[in-house]
């Protein structure tokens, strides 16, 4: 693809079957306490896909 | 659901629901913008009439990015349908664990910060400090209802927990000696304003606290505005060389110098710019929650000037990057290859659910900015939850449950928002908080940005 580059990224229809085992961290108790962003939060799941 | 935007020189297209991130070219980007309403034929007529004059656009380059826009459509990458909804209640009407207690052990603070959303460490109460018994019927509280999950996060919060720092001490002790028996495994978070912090507590810190946010506001001038003991004094000269010792001593171990901006500086880039030179690496930087009457909230004025210094401080990021001299900011952290998965991402921050706040004296609210509300009270950590009315109000949130939210493309990066914000804002946690949401998405288009930047480099 010339025109078109894709960054890797962690396929969210996949994760529908292996994600939701809950141990990441809660959003506010790393930093904010003042907003909600769930996106920065790492994966704790080492077999993710 | 697809989003589109230009910044910093990138062209780049996110598609929601799959979460992958194309950085393309203006053909391409034109191209994909047009896909979905557009026959071939047009999008080539459009494309030729607007790019005919170039030597790489003619009729066959043009049917190739057709097809390779189509493969991405079929391979799940681009106009991915939205299919999340359903799980996003059910996930969330079956999660019942708590797994993450923020423990006022201090409502008392010595400072005396006029735009503290805890009204100076109080929560508009009285003052008051926990008791050891109450920290460790917390902790008791916490294993018993949090099942399976082996993680469990305590974060020692006030007001200024180090106004009761050996209870924080004893409070650890106590659960590190349950972490065995009952297969979990605490991770503290200390967040203090620096002025009791000494060599002991640097010590102590570094052993046990997972985590520890520091609250500096950048500039001596924009700290000790607002950051001021009772004497009326600013609390910068005190603090900032002992977050230097702490921030130094904590090595590889995870630490924030968090501050606030408020409408006094919309220029908060500086600050953030300030707590690097000051050589701190991990920093956070966050709106000020106020009133919208108060003389700090943020105006829709200043809303373009805010705009502008998210994408300068992205830009300025990458530059000190390649210099060697990078830093990190907690709202451009993204991970794309190992960030959270759907049930995280539509489920939101757990508040009332799996995330509550205890008082000093054990009642439990669905997170510290609800703390002292009594229509949000939940209950307390002897008895649980026995306001099941308002967990239930909570379980409801996430990505989907507000209108606002259905065709806004960044719903999967921040869930929906946050319910205190949405509350205070709208009067209802399943509201939204309209300003905060914009904010939000400049800085997910700044974080992404950053991230295209960086996979060109290599």
């Amino acid at each position: 693809m010339t025109r078109i580059k894709t960054i890797e990224t962690r396929d969210l229809n996949q994760s529908v079957a292996n994600g939701g085992c809950g141990e990441c961290q809660t959003s506010c108790q790393s930093a904010c306490k003042t907003s909600c962003g769930v996106v920065n939060q790492q994966c704790e799941n080492r077999d993710q896909k | 659901m697809v989003h589109q935007y230009e910044l910093n020189g990138y062209h780049i297209v996110l598609d929601t629901c799959s979460g992958a991130v194309h950085s393309v070219d203006e053909v391409a980007y034109d191209i994909i913008a047009l896909f979905p309403d557009h026959s071939r034929e047009e999008i080539v007529a459009a494309m030729l009439e607007k790019y005919g004059g170039r030597p790489d656009v003619d009729r066959g380059e043009l049917e190739q990015c057709l097809d390779d826009v189509q493969a991405l459509k079929d391979a799940g990458k681009l106009f991915t349908p939205d299919t999340f909804e359903p799980l996003a209640f059910d996930f969330k009407a079956r999660n019942t664990v708590v797994k993450a207690l923020c423990l006022h052990v201090a409502h008392t603070c010595n400072l005396n910060c006029s735009y503290c959303f805890a009204s100076q460490g109080k929560f508009h109460g009285e003052r008051a400090l926990m008791s050891f018994e109450v920290g460790r019927q917390a902790i008791d509280f916490l294993v018993a209802h949090s099942g399976g999950r082996t993680n469990l996060e305590v974060d020692f919060f006030g007001g200024e927990p180090l106004m009761n720092w050996q209870v924080v001490k004893d409070i650890v002790a106590y659960a590190r000696s349950l972490e065995a028996e009952h297969h979990k495994r605490f991770r503290f978070t200390l967040t203090t304003n620096g002025v009791l912090v000494d060599d002991e507590v640097i010590d102590f810190a570094n052993r046990e606290m997972h985590n520890v946010v520091m609250s500096l506001d950048g500039r001596k001038e924009v700290h000790d505005r607002f950051r001021k003991d009772y004497a009326g004094r600013g609390s910068y000269d005190v603090i900032v060389p002992k977050f230097q010792k702490f921030a130094k001593a904590r090595g590889e171990r995870d630490y924030y110098i968090r501050g606030t901006y408020t409408h006094h500086n919309t220029d908060f880039t500086r600050d953030i710019f300030h707590m690097a030179d000051l050589g701190f690496t991990q920093l956070s930087m966050e709106p000020v929650v106020c009133p919208p009457d108060d003389p700090c909230a943020l105006t829709e004025e200043d809303m373009p000037v805010l705009f502008e210094q998210y994408e300068l401080l992205a830009r300025e990021m990458l530059r000190r990057e390649k210099e060697g001299r990078g830093f990190t900011f907690y709202h451009y952290m993204l991970d794309l290859t190992h960030g959270p998965c759907i049930y995280k991402r539509i489920s939101g921050c757990g508040s009332g659910t799996e995330y509550m706040a205890v008082t000093p004296w054990g009642d439990l609210y669905p997170c510290h900015q609800f703390v002292n509300d009594p229509a949000y009270l939940l209950g307390n950590i002897w008895d649980g939850v026995t306001n099941e009315k308002v967990r239930d109000e909570f379980k409801l949130c996430n990505a989907y449950a507000r209108p606002e939210c259905q065709d806004c493309w960044a719903k999967l990066y921040c869930s929906g928002g946050c319910p205190a914000n949405a509350y205070h804002a709208s009067g209802s946690i399943r509201g939204i908080h309209e300003q905060g949401c914009r904010l939000f998405r400049k800085r997910i288009e700044c974080a992404v940005m950053m991230q295209v930047a960086r996979s060109e480099e290599t």
